[in-house]
């Protein structure tokens, strides 16, 4: 891939190239260039710590603007589950979906309805037992692309099924074609979004040559203008049709209760996935079926373009879900084609030293001198994560021995110490005579 | 006085994933018919809690519910194990639920208090090894 789209954009005014972002980076992506934050395409995987953690809020998530909505096509909306633990107050689904009509949508496709799907599907391939197992969910974009840059070994792993989002606004789309018999391309989805990886999940998607999703909005745009329609809806008009089972999928362990199966282990957080990610590889986790993976703390509603805190939309959905009928979206005999991933998932190699295996020992064996010199603090001064990041820039190409500060300092205390022992030593015949004085 | 309505409901025993399709359904007809919310929720969640458990412990059964102007009747019946000990059931807490549905949520064990406290009149009838009917009824109030 030449042309990276990611969903982080840096302002650059409000950057002071501080080392929070590079250090908090989990894939190391991130680098201090002239005095700002510079991110290595090939590596982000879009999780969103960057964002998260940048005390100064010049890591920016990219989506799209509302105003999408402007336009004479068909639009429908399509709200991640997530959004309806975001209100507080809210019993009755229903409302939120008749403000989002009045709002000026022209349908809705529920995806946690999509999510329902995916569940049955799953429950039913697990069964049939062609699935390598643990199988991996493929609902988190960052956790598919951290995969295919770190883990290649376990892309046979991934659940070869789209995710909700994407599956919804297939349906949807065919559903609004043979019910307003309009063509296709006046036909816009837009997903309703807590996450930004899922615009990039959109713009270069992993699965399927073109994702249906043709906008996606943050919920924290939708939110303040939903608000007040809300408070103004007296008897719905619109319905929600989903259950537990889809509605939960916008929380940690949602996706994998749905499987009515126990042998499963649901992480959340990046760092926690890579931990997960790393015993799987090691074998060291053969005896489960299921893995679901959250790059986001707590699931989904803890997506960088959420309202609320995870925990208290956590509850609220627990709330929300408690007297919701199990499922009310279900597969009838095969499972639908809009589902499965049409491509597959590929290695990503821009972590390996060198395609060529010998000049990659040769690299490899740089970086472990160039270390072994540098001071080992990890402070971040020189603009990377860590010392042997550094090692491993200058082995690339791109970075040099003196941006380390404290090699930075040997330097100037050695040519000090040549000055002050030049200064001390005047050659005969710069010596004057003393008698003269 | 208009006709009561009567519904009725297959409750299937083998897919844990329909559960609660018929408590959802009979909650969107009473909407349509514009009743007291508050009636609505008592309807909705006595129900629900009754054909979840139908489903949990008794492989299925039926559901009978009769609309009239002064009352909503649910009966719902099942041809299960029956319960050995009913006030035991009954106690909050208590639940023989298996492990898989609890991390949907279930088996809290308040499934029959609830049902006890959001019905107006609750009966229970049950057979070890015939099966169990439980009969709950909702008053309409008059006016506002």
């Amino acid at each position: 891939m030449d042309n990276f789209f990611h969903s982080v954009t840096l302002d650059k005014e409000l950057c002071k190239g501080c080392i929070n972002c590079i250090k908090r980076c989990p894939t190391e992506a991130i680098r201090v260039r002239n005095g700002k934050a510079h991110i290595i395409s090939e590596r982000c995987i879009d999780c969103g710590e960057c964002i998260r953690i940048c005390p100064h809020h010049a890591k920016k998530p990219i989506y799209d603007p509302l105003s999408v909505l402007e336009d004479d096509c068909y639009h429908i909306a399509l709200p991640a589950p997530s959004l309806y633990a975001q209100f507080n107050n809210l019993d009755d689904v229903d409302i939120l979906l008749q403000a989002l009509r009045d709002l000026g949508f022209d349908d809705i496709y529920e995806v946690a309805k999509a999510a329902e799907i995916v569940s049955d599907i799953t429950r039913r391939l697990m069964k049939n037992g062609k699935l390598k197992k643990p199988v991996i969910s493929s609902a988190c974009p960052a956790v598919t692309r951290l995969i295919r840059v770190r883990f290649p070994n376990l892309i046979d792993n991934v659940l070869p099924v789209n995710s909700p989002a994407e599956l919804a606004a297939r349906l949807a789309k065919e559903k609004a074609q043979k019910e307003t018999g309009l063509p296709l391309d006046k036909i816009k989805a837009v997903f309703i979004s807590p996450c930004a990886a899922k615009v990039t999940a959109v713009k270069m998607p992993l699965g399927t040559e073109k994702s249906s999703i043709d906008y996606v909005v943050a919920i924290k745009e939708i939110y303040p203008r939903l608000l007040p329609l809300m408070q103004n809806v007296k008897t719905p008009a619109v319905s929600s049709e989903t259950g537990k089972i889809g509605v939960g999928w916008g929380i940690s362990e949602g996706e994998s209760s749905a499987l009515l199966n126990l042998n499963y282990l649901a992480a959340d957080g990046i760092e926690n996935v890579i931990k997960v990610l790393e015993e799987v590889e090691d074998e060291k986790l053969q005896k489960l079926d299921f893995i679901e993976l959250n790059a986001c703390p707590g699931g989904c509603v803890g997506g960088v373009l959420t309202v609320e805190n995870p925990y208290i939309a956590r509850t609220r959905m627990k709330k929300l879900k408690k007297y919701m009928p199990v499922a009310l979206n279900h597969i009838t005999r095969d499972i639908p084609k809009e589902a499965k991933f049409d491509e597959e998932l590929t290695f990503s190699p821009v972590l390996t030293l060198d395609e060529d295996l010998s000049k990659a020992m040769d690299k490899l064996q740089q970086i472990e001198e160039i270390t072994a010199r540098l001071p080992g603090l990890d402070c971040g001064s020189c603009g990377a994560p860590t010392c042997r990041a550094l090692a491993e820039d200058v082995v690339r190409g791109n970075g040099s021995e003196s941006d380390c500060i404290y090699k930075y300092k040997e330097q100037m205390d050695f040519i000090f110490h040549q000055m002050s022992k030049l200064q001390g030593y005047t050659p005969e015949v710069l010596k004057t005579d003393d008698k003269e004085k | 006085m208009s006709e009561p309505i009567t519904l009725h409901y297959t409750v299937p025993g083998d897919d844990f994933t329909r559960a609660g399709e018929a408590s959802s359904d009979v909650k969107k007809k009473l909407k349509a018919l514009g009743l007291d919310p508050e009636i609505i929720r008592k309807v909705a969640i006595a129900m629900y809690e009754g054909e979840i458990n139908m489903v949990i412990h008794a492989g299925g059964g039926e559901i009978k519910v009769v609309l009239s102007s002064s009352s909503i009747l649910m009966i719902l019946t099942d041809h299960g194990p029956g319960i050995a000990d009913i006030s035991l059931a009954m106690q909050e807490g208590y639940s023989t639920a298996q492990d898989e549905v609890r991390n949907l949520g279930f088996g809290a064990g308040m499934g029959l208090p609830n049902m006890k406290k959001y019905s107006d009149r609750m009966e229970i009838t049950t057979e070890i090894g015939k099966g169990t009917t439980v009969e709950m009824e909702v008053s309409i109030k008059k006016g506002t």
